[in-house]
């Protein structure tokens, strides 16, 4: 089943895609130093199997970067 | 013999703050942070690259044993947004185990151009972050009202700026930060004020410390100088003379001349006498 997702401002489609932690692992970011937020909301690492993705839902996934 | 830096109840080593932005390379970043002598450094926090990453990140050239990261919210222009990143900063800093985890460097621009403070959504998002259990080192103008009032929504440092953001024009206003340091010092001399801005070359760090200031943050006068990592050790020394320089006592300015060598046995002929 395909999970239409926006993630970092991009609408794309996902296949076996249940929870965050799927997502996660399919962008190929497990062992990353990534946090991610689900529609607005931080959702912490110890969380991502627990939380389940919609269709719709909108996804933040952001790193640490040189900065002031 | 100075005392540390404390900021949130934690002991910081040096007194100046140093960004991780702008630089040409991570490998000068690397070498002009270690030349800095800084513990605490900032970083910003932005997606992710999801495709075409080509391996080299920010973390795999800062050693987070050896520095404590403090995320900004730079490029937010609302409290909701900066409440936001600032969360998902706290939340990776959780992961890789450091210990600024709960520290947040607040800025809620007003807009590109001036990235001048905006004093309402910066009073608003501070109050939501400090209730959120963060540290918030927070961003302002020199106006010693907000700088104040920041104060009491339970900021744990304000960052008043010396200039606009990698404007380079150093303390515009030494009066104003005067101000800031007399009004929330003066009953709570260990309350930490941070000079944020604006830090042109040496000397704007060693004139901000020599006005009180508890420490310097800077990044593009390091990072866009012509030689960032000798720029990071003239820093340095400047932090650390300005806080000597400081806590020396300084003479005062006279409008007229005291000679430093004696009047008594002198041999030369001395006009009217």
């Amino acid at each position: 089943m395909m999970l239409t997702l926006t993630v970092n401002g991009e609408r794309r489609q996902f296949e076996k895609v249940h929870t965050v932690r799927d997502l996660v692992v399919q962008l190929g970011l497990a062992r990353a130093a990534v946090a991610v937020e689900v529609n607005r909301q931080v959702v912490p690492r110890n969380q991502h199997e627990k939380t389940p993705l919609e269709d719709g839902d909108v996804i933040e996934l952001v790193t640490l970067v040189g900065g002031g | 013999m100075d005392e540390a830096l404390c900021v949130a109840g934690r002991t910081i080593q040096s007194r100046l703050i140093v960004g991780t932005g702008k630089y040409a390379t991570y490998e000068v970043m690397q070498a002009a942070l270690d030349a800095s002598g800084a513990s605490v450094i900032t970083v910003a926090v932005r997606r992710e690259r999801l495709i075409d990453k080509d391996g080299r990140s920010l973390l795999d050239f800062i050693d987070t044993d050896r520095y404590t990261i403090l995320p900004n919210t730079a490029g937010c222009f609302t409290a909701d947004d900066a409440v936001r990143v600032a969360r998902l900063g706290r939340e990776i800093l959780d992961q890789l185990d450091n210990p600024g985890k709960d520290w947040v460097k607040l800025e809620v621009l007003a807009d590109k151009k001036t990235l001048l403070p905006d004093p309402v959504g910066t009073l608003d998002a501070c109050k939501q972050l400090v209730k959120d259990g963060f540290k918030v080192l927070c961003y302002t103008s020199d106006d010693p009202v907000m700088a104040v009032k920041i104060k009491e929504a339970g900021a744990s440092s304000v960052m008043p700026a010396g200039s606009p953001i990698g404007s380079g024009q150093g303390v515009l206003n030494p009066n104003a930060i005067r101000i800031i340091l007399e009004q929330l010092k003066g009953d709570d001399p260990a309350y930490p004020v941070i000079v944020d801005a604006g830090v042109g070359t040496a000397s704007d760090v060693t004139i901000a410390m020599e006005l009180g200031a508890d420490g310097v943050l800077l990044n593009t006068g390091i990072a866009h100088a012509k030689d960032p990592v000798q720029m990071a050790h003239a820093m340095r020394h400047a932090i650390e003379a300005g806080r000597l320089a400081y806590l020396s006592g300084r003479i005062g300015k006279k409008l007229y001349a005291t000679a430093s060598s004696p009047w008594t046995g002198v041999i030369s002929y001395i006009p009217g006498e």
